[in-house]
C-alpha cells in the first residue's frame, strides 16, 4: 500500500474537522436556517450559549471519558491476554459487559448524590458505557495474532515486552482503533443526555427545547452532536488506516 | 555441542519427555521423529527454553542453559518452525533483521547480511527484500524462515517440522535447499519431522521416540538396517530398500555423458540417436528446453518440433536429489532416464533406471552380508519369534555403533 493510500482518508478527514469547527462558529447560520425550518418560533436557536461553547464543553466532556476508557481499557485488555490475567477475563468481561448494559442516565441519577452536579458524574456514566468496545477489541485484536508468530518472536529471543510491542500491538492496532472508534461514536451520542446533570455541552439544547417544547432547540442538539459523531468516525478511522501496518493491510 | 542428560517434562501427571539422554555432535544433523504426542517437540523447545526442563541437564556449546537469561540463550540458537511465523507487519529483509538487532549490531552490518541471506536461500534480494510476508508462496516464506534463523550465524539450529506444511514438490526443493546450505554452513541441527523419508534424507542421525523416549538413535542406515525394536521396524516400515534410496543422490550416480543440442536447432540427424534413447534441447545458456525421442524419430531427418518441449522445474532432477524422487520422477513420466539440471535448470547430464538399480542391488548385498536380510524379511507371522532376535541381535550392534560415535 501506497503512503498517498494510507494518509489519504486521514487527510479527508481533518479537512472534514475543519469544516465541523466553521460550521459550529456560524452562529448566524444556524439561527437563520432554524429559523426558516421554524418560522413560528419567536426565538429558533438556543439562547443560553453559542454552538461554539456548547461544541467545546461537549468535546470535553467526550475527550476525558473516552481518554480514561482508552487508558483504562487498552491496558485491562492486554492484561486479561497475559498469563498473569488470565484468570481474571471472566470477570473483566463480565464488568465491561454490565457497564455497557446499565443506563448511563441511572448511572447519573445514581453518581449525582455522590460526585453532585455537572461534569464528574457524566464522565463516570460515560466511562462505564464506553468500555466494552475497547476492552472487547483490544482482546480481539490481541487474539488475532497468530500464535506461531508470538512463538516465533520469543523463540528469536525476545522477552514478553518486546513481543507485545513490537509485534502484538502493531498486529492488532487496527482492531483496537476500531474498537476506540466505536467507542467514541457511541460516546458522542451518549454524552447528549450528560446536560440532565449540568455537565453542558449538545445535550443543552435538546433537554432545553423539550423542558420549553421548542422543537428548533432539539434540531440544534441533536443536529450538531450527530454531524460531531460523523466527524469523529471519519478521524478515527483515518487513524485506524494509519496505524494499520502497511503489511497487514489489503 | 548439544547435550541433554537424564531430561524429563512432567505436565501434572503425564510424562511428556521421560529421561532422555541425547548428544548431537558439531556440524551434525540430528532428526528427532516419531508419531504424534512421542515428545519429540516437547525435547526441541526444551533445547531453547521454550519449554523448561522438570529435571535433567541440557548443554549446548558446553554452556548450562539454564543459566543466563532465556531471551539471551535463544538469541544464539536458530528457530525455524513449520507455520513460518514471519511477522506479517515487516518485509522480509526486516524479518531476517530480527535477530542481528536484538543482539544490537550496526545497521551498515544487517544489510549486507540480509542480502547474502537472501542468496544463501535462493532468493534474490533486489526481488524480495522489500516483499512483505503475504506477497510470498509457502515454499519462499519458509526459505526466509531459514534465512531469518542464520541470520545472527548461530552456531545451533532449532528446526520444528518446518518442511511440513508445503506441498510435495516444494518440500523436495526445499529439502535440497536445506542439503546445500548445511554442507556450506555446518551448523548443529536439531530437525522434528513425522516424515520417515525426510529423515533419512536429511539426518545424519536419527533419533526415533516413542512415548517420551528414545527408541534408537543412530545413523539412517542404522535404523534401516538394524531396527533395535518390533516399533523401529514398523515405523521405518516395509519398504526399506526404497527408503534407502532416500540416503543416496542423484549426483552420484548420473552420468554427463549425454546427447544435446544446443539453442536454435531446425532438424535433428538421426545418427546421433546412436546408443541413446533421448536427444535433450537446450538454450543458449545450456538450460533445458526439451528433448526429442529417437523412438519416435522418422527416418531420415525430423523436424525440432517432433521434440517434447518441457518445464525443466517439473521433467527434471537436480544433483542433490535422492534417488528416491528420481526414481518416482521415471515412474511418473513413463521414462528410464531422467534428465539432471542445476538451479538454473541448465542441463548437467542425466539419470538412468539401470543406474538406480545397480545402487539398489549394492545396498542389498551389504544388508545380506550382515545378516539382518533374513530376519526383517521374516513373514508377519513369525514376527513375535523373532521381537528377540531385534533386541539381542542386530539392535545391540547398532546401539554400539551409536554410542561409539556419539561420544568421540
Amino acid at each position: 500500500m501506497s503512503a498517498r493510500a494510507r494518509w489519504t482518508p486521514l487527510a479527508f478527514a481533518l479537512a472534514g474537522v475543519v469544516a465541523f469547527a466553521w460550521l459550529v462558529a456560524q452562529q448566524d447560520l444556524w439561527a437563520g436556517v432554524l429559523g426558516e425550518l421554524f418560522p413560528r418560533s419567536p426565538r429558533p436557536v438556543y439562547p443560553a450559549a453559542t454552538m461554539l461553547e456548547l461544541t467545546r464543553q461537549h468535546l470535553v466532556l467526550v475527550g476525558i471519558s473516552s481518554g480514561l476508557t482508552v487508558l483504562a481499557g487498552v491496558p485491562l485488555g492486554i492484561w486479561v491476554t497475559r498469563p498473569s490475567g488470565a484468570d481474571f477475563r471472566e470477570v473483566v468481561a463480565a464488568a465491561v459487559d454490565f457497564g455497557q448494559t446499565f443506563p448511563p442516565v441511572a448511572v447519573l441519577a445514581l453518581m449525582v448524590p455522590i460526585l453532585g452536579f455537572g461534569l464528574w458524574p457524566a464522565v463516570v456514566a460515560l466511562f462505564m458505557y464506553g468500555m466494552f468496545p475497547v476492552v472487547s477489541n483490544t482482546v480481539a485484536g490481541l487474539e488475532s495474532v497468530p500464535p506461531t508468530v508470538v512463538d516465533a518472536a520469543r523463540g528469536m529471543g525476545m522477552g514478553r515486552w518486546r513481543v507485545l510491542l513490537t509485534v502484538e500491538l502493531p498486529l492488532s492496532a487496527r482492531v483496537v482503533m476500531a474498537g476506540v472508534r466505536t467507542s467514541v461514536v457511541i460516546n458522542i451520542g451518549t454524552a447528549t443526555v450528560a446536560a440532565a446533570v449540568g455537565a453542558g455541552g449538545l445535550g443543552d439544547p435538546i433537554i432545553g427545547g423539550i423542558n420549553v417544547q421548542n422543537m428548533a432547540y432539539v434540531l440544534q442538539g441533536a443536529s450538531a452532536a450527530a454531524l460531531l459523531a460523523v466527524v469523529a468516525d471519519g478521524l478515527l478511522a483515518g487513524v485506524e488506516r494509519v496505524v494499520t501496518p502497511a503489511g497487514v493491510a489489503e | 555441542m548439544i547435550v541433554l542428560r537424564d531430561v524429563v517434562k512432567r505436565y501434572g501427571d503425564v510424562t511428556a519427555v521421560d529421561h532422555i539422554d541425547l548428544e548431537v555432535a558439531e556440524g551434525e544433523v540430528c532428526v528427532l521423529i516419531g508419531p504424534s504426542g512421542c515428545g519429540k517437540t516437547t525435547t526441541l523447545r526444551m533445547i531453547n527454553r521454550l519449554i523448561e526442563p522438570t529435571s535433567g541437564s541440557i548443554e549446548v556449546a558446553g554452556r548450562d542453559i539454564m543459566r543466563g537469561r532465556p531471551e539471551e540463550l535463544r538469541r544464539h540458537i536458530g528457530y525455524v518452525i513449520q507455520s513460518v511465523g514471519l511477522f506479517p507487519h515487516l518485509t522480509v529483509a526486516e524479518n531476517i533483521a530480527t535477530v542481528p538487532r536484538l543482539l544490537g549490531w550496526e545497521r551498515r552490518r544487517i544489510g549486507p547480511r540480509v542480502r547474502e541471506l537472501l542468496g544463501t536461500v535462493g532468493l534474490p534480494a533486489e526481488e524480495y527484500a522489500d516483499k512483505y510476508p503475504r506477497q510470498l508462496s509457502g515454499g519462499q516464506a519458509q526459505r526466509v524462515g531459514v534465512a531469518r534463523a542464520l541470520a545472527a550465524d548461530p552456531p545451533v539450529l532449532l528446526m520444528d517440522e518446518p518442511f511440513g506444511a508445503v506441498d510435495p514438490l516444494t518440500r523436495e526443493r526445499l529439502q535440497a535447499a536445506f542439503e546445500r546450505i548445511q554442507r556450506e554452513v555446518r551448523k548443529t541441527v536439531v530437525f522434528v519431522t513425522h516424515d520417515v523419508d525426510e529423515a533419512i534424507r536429511l539426518g545424519d542421525r536419527i533419533a526415533l521416540m516413542r512415548d517420551g523416549r528414545i527408541e534408537q538413535y543412530g545413523a539412517p542406515e542404522a535404523l534401516l538396517d538394524h531396527p533395535a525394536s518390533k516399533f523401529v521396524h514398523d515405523f521405518v516400515g516395509a519398504d526399506r530398500a526404497l527408503k534407502r534410496l532416500g540416503r543416496a543422490r542423484v549426483g552420484d550416480v548420473m552420468t554427463s555423458d549425454v546427447a544435446v543440442i544446443r539453442g536454435g536447432v531446425r532438424r535433428v540427424d538421426p545418427a546421433a540417436c546412436a546408443g541413446t534413447r533421448f536427444i535433450y534441447l537446450t538454450g543458449e545458456q545450456g538450460e533445458l528446453e526439451g528433448w526429442v525421442d529417437c523412438r519416435v524419430l522418422d527416418a531420415g531427418t525430423a523436424p525440432a518440433d517432433a521434440g517434447t518441449r518441457v518445464d525443466w522445474r517439473e521433467a527434471a532432477v537436480h544433483p542433490d536429489t535422492t534417488l528416491k524422487e528420481a526414481l518416482s520422477r521415471m515412474l511418473g513420466m513413463g521414462f528410464r532416464d531422467v534428465a539432471v539440471v542445476d538451479e538454473r535448470g541448465v542441463l548437467l547430464g542425466e539419470v538412468s533406471l539401470a543406474a538406480i538399480e545397480r545402487t539398489m542391488s549394492a545396498s542389498d548385498a551389504h544388508v545380506s552380508n550382515l545378516g539382518a536380510g533374513e530376519v526383517l524379511g521374516a513373514p508377519p507371522d513369525r514376527e513375535d519369534e523373532h521381537a528377540d532376535e531385534y533386541a539381542e541381535g542386530p539392535a545391540e550392534r547398532a546401539n554400539e555403533a551409536a554410542d561409539g560415535e556419539g561420544r568421540p
